[in-house]
């Protein structure tokens, strides 16, 4: 028994593919337990930033700066009345937020955190992905109709048509990025989602950059599409309270309801992360190519420290200027803590041996982290697309374009 | 069907007493978009007629906020009514006060002194702005863009701030008396409107950056609600609606009232009579308040705030007109006084209740999602429309 | 600025009624539509003067005398604002005349007004503008308890609205009006409130009854 566990830490491979299901298990609870507490600092993150674009606080008193809030919201969601409507299709109510989240969930599988540190790498992994983040498609459309009401109909019919609309372009932009793939040496592309990052490494370029502007150009159609994926602003007409259908999940309440928002959220880490695995050099750390050598390497690698050694120090100047009543006193003393905590792992970041091996999994997570500031900030500032505008930059604009770039990826990756 | 834009659009062809055929039966569907709504105007009613997503009719339910303001008028006397119609556009309290003391004033051919007149209108046209940035802020939230609503309404609570200064009250100010002001400008008003001043411009080029060349805020808002310059003047529409639509009509110029003879400003006009016009009339609009208030501040003359009126306001017998520019459009009052001291009859002109006719117009033929927009741009507050 | 206290007897024209002497505080007048006014020309500004109205000379009043004679039964200016009132007969076309050969494009506002007390009880005005000539014009007419008047909507779309107000709250029907029915209150509702005999909290307490399910809104 000892043995399997160990035998699997000498390799070099991914717990998948070395066969090794105690491994596999345990990077699974991993990763879906870090997805997890990923979506809820999203959540808390989603509300801080969006009040501070909007010149207000957001939540402050559920813990300091409101860092608790997402387990205020996760107790009070668990702890609603679980309302199912009358004439409901039970079954396919109580299923539908179901296949959403396992459809989000099981993408994870095949995220490349680094070379070796992925659940397993299929060598379709990417389509994959999109196929699996594609189910969540059948999912809304059970939801939509299982309510049994005209609303969430029309809206879930609407975001169906959204998300399918938007996987079109997505798809075509993802086939130009494969194509740069095989324009290494061996001249074979691959779609293992590792396999792409190595063929990054191996040409010395981000695909981002990679036959400039055409790289830029899909990755920019690649980002759109999958805002428009994931029912995000400003294509959260199927989402949004003021226009007349308030959505497919309308009739949901308390913990369904969060299972629907989970999905979302875990949707939207799973599509960043394939546009950073795509384009954006997946784990490399920035510049590996113009700024090279062990100096860099060195200084790049004591950034994850800095980092947190950074926000520690956010969080101790946050403590400085709490309010000095009794009342604080709690938050203030978990503020500190929590800027204690934060300064601990910035400090063991900077061990060499945890330092190598975190390089990898921190790039990833920073890039991914990139792009969901990127979506808040998209929410904060844009107005919404109405439904017809929408599917006309779908199919009109995007679709063509993301065409176009494929033909020329494939022209100018022959000749050149 | 009848085609939109053919002369009788206000025949009621939505056969809203026939039984409703569900919508799986026929292309046709009613829904009904109640009188709460999470986009706010008030208590508004709009039924809509669908074919799938095009507005094939509309019909607006409205009375839900109808207090009877004008029969409350026939019960009070001429100074205990003034505090009432400040609830009526309670957005823009200052303006709804500042219409009905004119025209008793004019019944009871008194003027009020220029002091007055200075005070009156720096107040009014800073009522204009802040309604103005209301308008816009929850305008933009219909649309979907939620950060300018926390904009306008932090540089709101400095109008607010102002008023406060002055009349004790933030919203439903009761500024004016008839025959001129009651409270004299407070110690520090006019540094305060100069800073207010200096302070706003820059925030209007904020929310302009924000939307104005925001491409999706131009989609949705472009083309969106059109009506032409006929249409505008045979359904009665007035303000920057009109204004956007082509016809340069403003009250302050045409039939100006308080001394805005006095002061250089602009009006701005639009083109096409669509929602963006509408917003970009809006915006100017607050740049030309400003410019008001710039003039006004620096030359208040000194003198008394309120003309010599008798204790008990009784006008002789008579009727009279009196309109004003509001924020929303034309705000008439019609008074009949039988030379008593209570008035005979009140009717009070609502601009939003006008205004609101003109939505089956604007909406024929567009798709659902621009209701809301057009609701929000038309700039109907309730306590208005239903007084 | 001086004010006026008293207003002094108008001169007697047109309506047999007794003119308004000295009002008695408090009671319901029985104006007559004639108004003390004061002297001035429609473009003018008002200049202070004893209220009378004075009779308004223009093209447009010696057209209108010379098509309807006694129909039109003053046009006078009142603290500078004009009105016209006329015969319930020819209302209707007059207005079409404002409309079509005065330029008079602009319905601003159409109201009533209650006198209980003379034959002809409600007052039927419109206030009319023009955006050319940049004029205002109030028109008057008088209409007798149950007496209908056309409608104006083909005249100024923008009245379908203010005539619905007007039955809502007088009880003035509009014949070929395309949608009459009551606007602000509740369609069942019964009564017209400002009539001068509805009361002032009067409710329709049927309707309260059948539709809030409490006794009386009082």
């Amino acid at each position: 028994m000892l043995d399997y566990i160990t035998s699997y830490l000498g390799l070099n491979q991914t717990p998948g593919q070395a066969g090794n299901i105690f491994w596999v298990t345990v990077y699974i609870l991993i990763v879906f337990g870090g997805v997890s507490v990923a979506v809820m600092a999203m959540n808390w993150l989603e509300r801080k930033a969006l009040a501070h674009f909007q010149i207000r606080l957001g939540p402050m008193r559920v813990g300091p700066h409101g860092l608790l809030q997402p387990i205020a919201d996760a107790v009070k969601l668990l702890t609603k009345e679980d309302i199912i409507p009358d004439e409901a299709d039970k079954f396919v109510f109580w299923i539908a937020p179901l296949i959403i989240l396992c459809a989000s969930f099981a993408v994870y599988i095949v995220v490349p955190f680094g070379p070796t540190h992925a659940i397993t790498d299929v060598n379709i992994g990417i389509l994959f992905m999109l196929g699996v983040s594609s189910l969540s498609v059948l999912g809304v459309v059970m939801a939509g109709w299982a309510s049994n009401s005209h609303y969430p109909l029309i809206g879930s019919l609407r975001s169906s048509a959204q998300m399918i609309s938007y996987e079109v372009a997505m798809g075509m932009a993802v086939v130009s990025a494969i194509l740069m793939t095989s324009l290494n040496k061996t001249g074979t592309g691959t779609l293992s989602m590792i396999g792409i990052v190595q063929a990054q490494q191996e040409q010395h370029i981000w695909f981002l950059f990679k036959f400039f502007p055409l790289g830029f150009i899909a990755f920019v159609i690649f980002a759109i599409a999958m805002v428009a994926e994931t029912n995000r602003a400003p294509f959260d007409l199927p989402e949004a309270e003021s226009e007349l259908t308030a959505g497919f999940h309308t009739e949901y309440s308390g913990l369904r309801w969060s299972l629907f928002m989970l999905g979302e959220y875990a949707a939207m880490i799973a599509v960043s992360s394939i546009a950073v695995t795509l384009w954006l050099g997946g784990w490399m750390r920035p510049f590996p190519n113009t700024l090279t050598g062990d100096t860099w390497d060195l200084v790049f690698s004591l950034i994850p420290g800095f980092l947190f050694l950074g926000l520690a120090l956010i969080a101790f100047i946050g403590v400085t200027r709490m309010p000095k009543h009794p009342y604080f006193k709690i938050q203030t003393i978990g503020l500190a803590g929590f800027g204690a905590v934060l300064g601990l792992i910035g400090l063991i970041l900077f061990i060499p041996p945890v330092r190598d091996r975190i390089q990898d999994i921190f790039w990833f997570v920073a890039k991914v982290g990139v792009f969901m500031y990127l979506y808040i900030w998209y929410r904060a500032t844009f107005p919404r697309y109405r439904f017809d505008q929408l599917m006309k930059v779908g199919w009109k604009v995007l679709l063509p374009i993301a065409i176009g770039v494929v033909i020329l990826t494939a022209i100018i990756g022959v000749l050149a | 069907m009848p085609d939109q834009m053919t002369k009788d659009p206000y025949l009621s062809n939505l056969e809203l007493g026939q039984p409703d055929k569900t919508f799986l039966d026929s292309n046709e569907l009613i829904i009904n978009m109640g009188p709460q709504h999470p986009a706010t105007h008030g208590v508004l009613r709009v039924i809509l007629k669908l074919d799938g997503e095009k507005v094939l009719g509309t019909e607006c339910v409205i009375g839900y906020l109808h207090r009877g303001v004008e029969k409350i008028a026939e019960n009070r006397t001429y100074t205990m009514f003034n505090p009432y119609v400040d609830r009526m556009d309670y957005v823009a309290a200052v303006s709804n006060g500042l219409g009905y003391c004119e025209a008793v004033e004019k019944l009871m051919n008194i003027e009020a002194p220029p002091r007055a007149n200075y005070i009156r209108v720096i107040l009014t046209e800073l009522n204009r702005i802040a309604s103005h940035q209301l308008w816009l802020g929850t305008h933009a939230l219909d649309i979907g863009a939620m950060t300018p609503l926390f904009y306008t309404f932090r540089d709101r609570e400095e109008i607010l701030k102002i008023f406060e200064k002055y009349c004790g009250a933030r919203l439903t100010t009761h500024a004016f008396r008839i025959g001129g002001c009651l409270y004299e400008a407070y110690e520090g008003f006019e540094e305060d409107v100069k800073r207010y001043i200096d302070f706003l411009p820059p925030k209007i080029d904020e929310y302009e950056e924000l939307l104005t060349t925001n491409r999706i805020w131009v989609e949705r808002t472009r083309n969106i609600g059109k009506i032409s310059a006929e249409d505008c003047k045979a359904l009665g529409v007035t303000g920057p609606v009109l204004r956007a639509s082509g016809v340069k009509w403003d009250i302050r110029k045409a039939l100006p009232y308080a001394n805005y003879t006095e002061f250089d400003f602009e009006i701005p006009t639009g083109t096409s009579g669509d929602t963006y016009d509408r917003y970009l009339v809006r915006m100017e609009e607050m740049r030309q308040s400003l410019r008001i208030i710039r003039q006004a501040v620096e030359r208040i003359p000194e003198g008394p705030i309120m003309a010599k009126v008798p204790k008990v306001i009784k006008p002789p017998v008579g009727e009279v007109y009196h309109s004003i520019e509001a924020p929303k459009g034309e705000l008439g009052y019609f008074i009949v006084s039988d030379g008593s001291t209570q008035p005979y009859r009140v009717r009070v002109r609502p601009p939003s209740f006008v205004n609101l006719q003109a939505l089956d117009v604007m909406v024929r033929g567009a798709l659902v999602a621009d209701v809301i927009a057009v609701i929000g741009t038309l700039d109907i507050v309730l306590g208005e429309v239903d007084r | 600025m001086p004010e006026e206290t008293k207003s002094p007897a108008p001169p007697p024209s047109g309506d047999p009624k007794p003119p308004a002497g000295q009002p008695i505080p408090g009671s319901v007048q029985s104006t007559s539509e004639k108004a003390p006014a004061k002297a001035a020309a429609h473009a003018a500004p008002a200049k202070p003067a004893g209220p009378a109205p004075i009779p308004w000379e223009s093209p447009l009043v010696a057209k209108l005398h010379r098509q309807y004679g006694s129909g039109v039964r003053e046009a006078n200016t009142y603290l500078g604002q004009n009105y016209l009132v006329l015969d319930s007969s020819i209302a209707h076309e007059v207005l079409r005349i404002l409309r079509d050969e005065e330029a008079f494009d602009y319905c601003v506002d159409l109201t009533a007004v209650h006198y209980p007390e003379r034959e002809k009880q409600f007052d039927l005005l419109w206030i009319l503008y023009s955006f050319a000539h940049n004029q205002r014009l109030r028109v008057k007419t008088m209409l007798a308890d149950g007496e209908s008047f056309p409608t104006s909507v083909e005249i100024w779309p923008t009245t379908n609205w203010l005539e619905r107000e007007v039955y809502d709250m007088f009880g003035i029907r509009f014949d070929r009006h395309p949608d009459l029915k009551r606007i602000l209150l509740p369609e069942d509702w019964k009564g017209y409130p400002l009539r001068k005999d509805y009361g002032i909290i009067q409710q329709d307490n049927e309707w309260v009854k059948i539709n809030l399910g409490i006794e009386s809104g009082q």
